[in-house]
């Protein structure tokens, strides 16, 4: 078995960045993990465009922490379906996230203290610009592949609407054209739980040292109710109630914890709060909500596409109540529409939004076989 | 091996058009037309193996369930809809029509020829019809409507379709006498009126 070639690097942009709220960022840091090898054409590079919690670290092993694995590794390495031994892959943190590229954790250099509430609006096309430019400096002028899941979906789709030259195929992997008035509400209660904790501190919680955690917990695990499927938890969980061994079924009629989905989630809530920064789950929620191509095109999904020359390959899951079926089929039409070429596949699978992370055969064979021709074709 | 529908259907396809393939199976037909002519196509097909075939093959596929009509695609959005030998695995019929000729400006529809005399003579000695055209056992049959050379030009007729070209076939050549009884396999070029 060949090896996956992991490398990480910090990647300075001095140039100021215009960003779609209107506001200028001065200059920041991009963090990347890049795996295998860029031909000397530069032609063979995949961007992988992370979702809300994820971060450059795609695959393999973390070069800090050997037992930190890539929240893509089923997908990406050597011998997978996006095969790095043909392929370049790279791994961007998003500007605004808290994994090392600059967000509202990182120092403001106007004030030497962290952005916090400061730091501005991100939007997925500002994300995208951030990532154009990061193209610029590994000189690579096309992407074989722009491909994300989710959140990263949008980032795809909006690469294919920016920069529609520098982008020959585009999956896109249970994502949306626009967040429903549900996905928003969604967002909101979590963001609402973040904003009315009483360590948010306006944002600024880190002048007082302290973290918005149970806010922050809270936003979690409401989001994660929307990840899994209802059939997934029933299968997991069901009303199984948590009780050490040999202890009696009874309920103790009180608001403990009960049932074994209510232990599951506060333990989600409560990893979470851990890693992840309150301000950038604010940001990202909101560059969620804000994305919509077809805005400035009075609603038209087509004519927001009308330009795109990538080749897209659209896939969704049967029990994905976050982002469903039909919201990737609006996405299929309007492409049907202008013509572009695009393939489409529903996979019957029970994990709800999360199956997009998970290694479901079918899943993995469909994309492997879209890889595989892409590399044939381009030899 | 190609199969004996594919080159009647090819040549009712003018260069440089728009297809759709509907229930395209593995891709073998698109794959083929692709190599006679240049023609940018879609393929639709519901079965996942066979959705992965057609990605094997770099085709464009939409996975998609035929029974549900065809709400992705815009009226007269497509030069030639194809639907080859899959008409008799589909319930609702007229709907499907229908929505075919909404969306092609030009429709190819083939399906097996249950009028057949081997067929009739099946039945006609007490059994259902095995034959190459109808190569299953009554209980393992994908095809859910059995028809005839004739009952599709009734209901062709009945739907108001207007039928350009037909080509009745039989071991890959073209039968003229007595279509409905030596003719295995039913091509229809049709439009809407």
């Amino acid at each position: 078995m060949s090896e996956l070639h992991l490398s990480r690097n910090t990647i300075h942009f001095a140039e100021p960045l215009p960003l779609q709220s209107g506001a200028i960022l001065a200059g920041y840091d991009l963090v990347i993990e890049t795996y295998g090898k860029l031909n000397p054409e530069k032609s063979n590079a995949i961007l992988i465009c992370h979702a809300l919690n994820a971060s450059h670290h795609v695959a393999g092993p973390s070069p800090d922490d050997p037992e930190d694995i890539g929240w893509w590794d089923n997908m990406i390495g050597p011998g997978k379906p996006i095969d790095t031994d043909h392929f370049f892959v790279i791994g961007v943190n998003n500007l605004g996230s808290c994994f090392g590229s600059t967000g509202p954790m990182s120092l403001n250099p106007a004030t030497g203290k962290p952005y916090g509430a400061d730091f501005p609006v991100i939007t997925v096309e500002d994300w995208v610009n951030t990532q154009a430019r990061l193209a610029d400096k590994l000189g690579i002028r096309k992407f074989a592949a722009v491909m994300g899941g989710s959140l990263g979906g949008m980032q795809a789709m909006a690469w294919s609407i920016q920069f529609p030259k520098r982008i020959e195929h585009c999956v896109v992997i249970a994502s949306t054209p626009k967040l429903s008035a549900q996905n928003i509400a969604f967002n909101e209660v979590a963001r609402n739980a973040i904003l009315s904790d009483p360590d948010f501190h306006g944002g600024n919680y880190y002048a007082h040292n302290v973290i918005p955690k149970s806010g922050l917990k809270l936003a979690r695990m409401v989001g994660h109710i929307t990840y899994l499927s209802d059939d997934d938890m029933a299968e997991k969980f069901g009303r199984e109630l948590q009780r050490p061994a040999g202890e009696s079924d009874d309920y103790r009629f009180s608001f403990d914890v009960e049932f074994e989905v209510e232990s599951y989630l506060r333990h989600q809530g409560e990893k979470f709060s851990k890693y992840f920064d309150a301000n950038t789950y604010l940001l990202i929620t909101r560059a969620l909500d804000y994305f919509d191509p077809a805005r400035r095109y009075e609603g038209s999904l087509q004519r927001a596409l009308a330009d795109v020359q990538a080749k897209f390959l659209v896939v969704s899951f049967t029990t994905d109540w976050r982002f469903p079926p039909n919201r990737s089929r609006e996405i299929v039409q309007a492409l049907l529409s202008n013509k572009s070429e695009v393939s489409y596949a529903e996979i019957d699978a029970p994990h709800g939004h999360d199956a997009f992370l998970l290694d479901d055969p079918r899943y993995h064979h469909l994309i492997r076989a879209y890889f595989d021709q892409m590399h044939e074709a381009r030899r | 091996m190609i199969r004996s529908d594919f080159q009647a259907i090819a040549k009712w396809i003018a260069p440089n058009s728009q297809v759709l393939d509907l229930g395209c199976g593995d891709g073998s037909f698109l794959e083929y037309l692709q190599e006679q002519k240049p023609v940018h196509a879609y393929g639709v097909e519901i079965d996942d193996s066979r959705v992965l075939s057609c990605v094997h093959k770099g085709l464009n596929v939409i996975q998609q369930n035929l029974e549900g009509g065809l709400a992705l695609f815009e009226n007269d959005s497509f030069d030639t809809v194809v639907l080859s030998q899959t008409l008799q695995t589909i319930h609702q019929t007229e709907k499907i029509l229908h929505e075919v000729v909404r969306v092609g400006k030009e429709s190819i529809i083939s399906f097996p020829n249950f009028g057949h005399w081997s067929h009739r003579l099946a039945v006609g000695l007490g059994h259902m019809p095995v034959s190459k055209s109808l190569p299953y056992q009554w209980y393992n049959t994908p095809n859910v409507r059995v028809l005839t050379v004739a009952d599709f030009e009734k209901l062709a007729s009945n739907l108001g379709l207007k039928v350009i070209d037909q080509c009745i076939l039989h071991d890959g050549r073209e039968v003229t006498l007595l279509p409905n009884l030596f003719g295995s396999l039913a091509l229809f070029r049709i439009s809407r009126a």
